[in-house]
């Protein structure tokens, strides 16, 4: 059932990425890059220390406004629309920020109705309990509702950040290092998590990892990001089977192998 | 709310028993009305009645979980299973949300107390928190005064560097502002001077108002206030992102002393540098009181002198600066127990450095009015 057997032919483009260029000062982070994000996958994208996947991330987003080249989310280019238009389209994204990102004047349960407030005109009652809902859904207890950002642990973060970008149903979802600094545990957790809501919500994922074992659990496709551009984009086999040193090292080096190992049993005991 | 066509259910009466029929955009731009709709259908439907769910032509979590809440998960998914033409994500969708709201009902929340015994908590919370500073401070005193004694005896454990480093960064600095901030001051108390004495022929005794009072109370207070807002919030600042950052902790870890390391300097240059700038504080003061005398009371210099020299003891001298150390142990003091106090976060950091502040403050001006009433019990 798990998504990685669903790698259906490519469909409905909703992120396009033309010759991106971004760079800051002297330091030129991405030189003509392309990449294509179907509906309904869950791309993965990675690449060392350094080569800009967080600030491909900002760039496809509009946090970012790029020295050069395109970027088109549902068909239109977020710098060029008026602060509505851009604002209407920025409601079907969801961010998980790499520290969460959580307001820390907020409580938890506020972090997550504000959007609903704001953007969904729901009254305070409705979006208190919608946000009880979503948190729920991301597998945490009511008590965690009242609470504010600075008394949770970091996976308890993680996932309330994931509920408020929940909150209003996107429909692509932009993940930084999501299991970044979680132990095990909670790093598998939410890897499940994010698979049951990929298929209960139909998202479309956008996801930049360190992570190997996520990128074999949950990953449909894989963007390597090396040398200022994508290098290789496809399937998990295509990209681990192309012909570059640092693709090799990263999927066929001691811990790319020992995920592997570990994909392939917990496919054979499903 | 017009009541035309429901446009999200429809209970179909025709049939026996009734079917109820849900069709339509369930999401959460709708959420009112959808909301409203269900409401309307309380007690025509119960438990038993079929339902159809196959006319949904969207569905998202918000929609999911009102159906959820109205039919209850486990009704939900009897009826999910039994709707063949339901697309295997909707049934995912309806099926996940279902649990999670079991969990959100099974996780009761703490009930909301009455706002009375809100307030009074917070009363006796704040009343502890005050007692709680308070003693900590007297701690931290004693823990400082502890460290200098310990190395006052040993020269090789003076931090030479870092005290010149912060008596610049707190003294030298400041000097320009302090200067023109009691100036200014000078000025002010004059022309008051002026205006009041004046209506009893009394104008030559702004010199000795000016004196006095800059040399016994404003050049200490005013430059004693400048540096609880210029320094103690910078120790604070300081201190509170290296703790925030862990590299008190990695004092720590390095057999090092922080109190040593960290507080002793400042407390020493604070020590060093407020008497000094009192004094600049008093000579500015005077100085821009003089020059309202010269110009706007026709007293000439050489008569401010003159009178100056004969009307002010050195008592007066001695009375201000004698504050001086008590306020710059003090305002060093509370500046580095707020940065200590500084826990993770850099908001925690912003308010620490607000106290350490408001603190310093508060206790140089209670300190200033105790010593005022003593010294003038004691006629000095």
């Amino acid at each position: 059932m798990s998504a990685v057997a669903n790698t259906t032919a490519p469909g409905e483009v909703l992120i396009e990425v033309r010759g991106l260029v971004n760079r800051f000062g002297k330091q030129t982070v991405h030189a003509g890059l392309d990449l294509d994000v179907f509906r309904g996958e869950i791309l993965g994208v990675v690449g060392g220390s350094g080569t800009g996947k967080s600030v491909l991330l900002r760039a496809i987003v509009g946090l970012l406004r790029p020295t050069a080249g395109s970027v088109e989310v549902f068909g239109e280019n977020l710098l060029q629309l008026s602060p509505q238009r851009r604002s209407q389209i920025e409601q079907r994204f969801g961010v998980l920020f790499q520290s969460g990102a959580l307001f820390s004047s907020l409580t938890v349960a506020e972090n997550i109705a504000l959007p609903l407030i704001e953007h969904a005109g729901l009254n305070r009652d409705d979006a208190t309990h919608l946000a009880g809902v979503k948190l729920a859904l991301v597998g945490l207890s009511m008590d965690t509702a009242d609470k504010y950002p600075a008394a949770l642990s970091g996976g308890m973060i993680k996932r309330a950040a994931l509920a408020r970008a929940l909150a209003l149903d996107p429909e692509i979802l932009f993940l930084d290092e999501p299991t970044a600094g979680l132990d095990p545990i909670s790093a598998a957790a939410f890897d499940q998590l994010l698979l049951t809501l990929h298929d209960a919500l139909g998202l479309t994922v956008f996801l930049v990892t360190h992570d190997l074992d996520t990128l074999y659990t949950v990953c449909s496709r894989v963007a390597v990001l090396a040398q200022q551009k994508v290098l290789v984009a496809g399937t998990l086999d295509q990209v681990a089977a192309a012909d570059d040193p640092w693709v090799h090292d990263y999927f066929h080096g001691p811990r790319g192998r020992a995920a592997e190992q570990a994909a392939e049993k917990r496919r054979q005991e499903n | 709310m017009t009541a035309t066509a429901p446009t999200f259910t429809e209970l179909d009466t025709a049939l026996t028993p009734p079917r109820l029929r849900i069709f339509g955009e369930w999401t959460l731009p709708h959420y009112a009305l959808l909301e409203h709709e269900l409401e309307q259908l309380r007690g025509r439907v119960d438990a038993q009645t079929p339902v159809d769910l196959d006319g949904i032509a969207r569905l998202d979590t918000a929609g999911a979980a009102l159906l959820a809440e109205w039919l209850g998960a486990a009704r939900l998914r009897d009826i999910a299973a039994d709707s063949p033409q339901l697309s295997p994500a909707r049934r995912a969708l309806l099926e996940t949300i279902g649990t999670a709201l079991d969990a959100y009902r099974h996780s009761a929340r703490p009930k909301p107390r009455s706002g009375l015994l809100l307030l009074l908590e917070r009363i006796g919370r704040a009343v502890e928190s005050i007692l709680r500073q308070a003693l900590l401070l007297l701690g931290f005193i004693g823990l400082t005064l502890e460290t200098l004694a310990r190395s006052v005896f040993r020269p090789r454990r003076w931090r030479v560097t870092s005290l010149v480093a912060h008596v610049e960064q707190i003294g030298l600095d400041a000097v320009p502002i302090v200067s023109l901030l009691s100036f200014l001051v000078g000025a002010v108390v004059a022309f008051l001077g002026a205006t009041v004495l004046a209506d009893f022929g009394a104008s030559i005794y702004t010199v000795d108002l000016i004196a006095i009072s800059f040399l016994r109370e404003f050049g200490v207070l005013l430059t004693a206030i400048m540096l609880a807002g210029r320094t103690a919030s910078a120790f604070t600042a300081q201190i509170g992102s290296m703790k925030s950052r862990e590299e008190i902790d990695a004092i720590r870890m390095l057999g090092l002393d922080p109190v040593e390391l960290l507080v002793l300097p400042r407390v020493l240059a604070l020590l060093i540098s407020l008497p000094l700038l009192s004094f600049i504080a008093m000579l500015a003061g005077i100085l821009g009181g003089a020059l309202v005398c010269v110009f706007a009371l026709d007293i000439t210099p050489a008569m401010f002198l003159s009178v100056f020299h004969t009307d002010t003891d050195l008592r007066h001298l001695l009375v201000g600066l004698s504050k001086a150390p008590a306020f710059a142990f003090l305002i060093a003091v509370i500046g580095c127990l707020e940065g200590f106090k500084v826990s993770g976060s850099a908001q925690s950091v912003g308010e620490h450095t607000t106290s350490s502040v408001v603190q310093s403050i508060f206790v140089v001006i209670l300190i200033d009015a105790l010593a005022a009433l003593f010294f003038m019990e004691m006629g000095w």
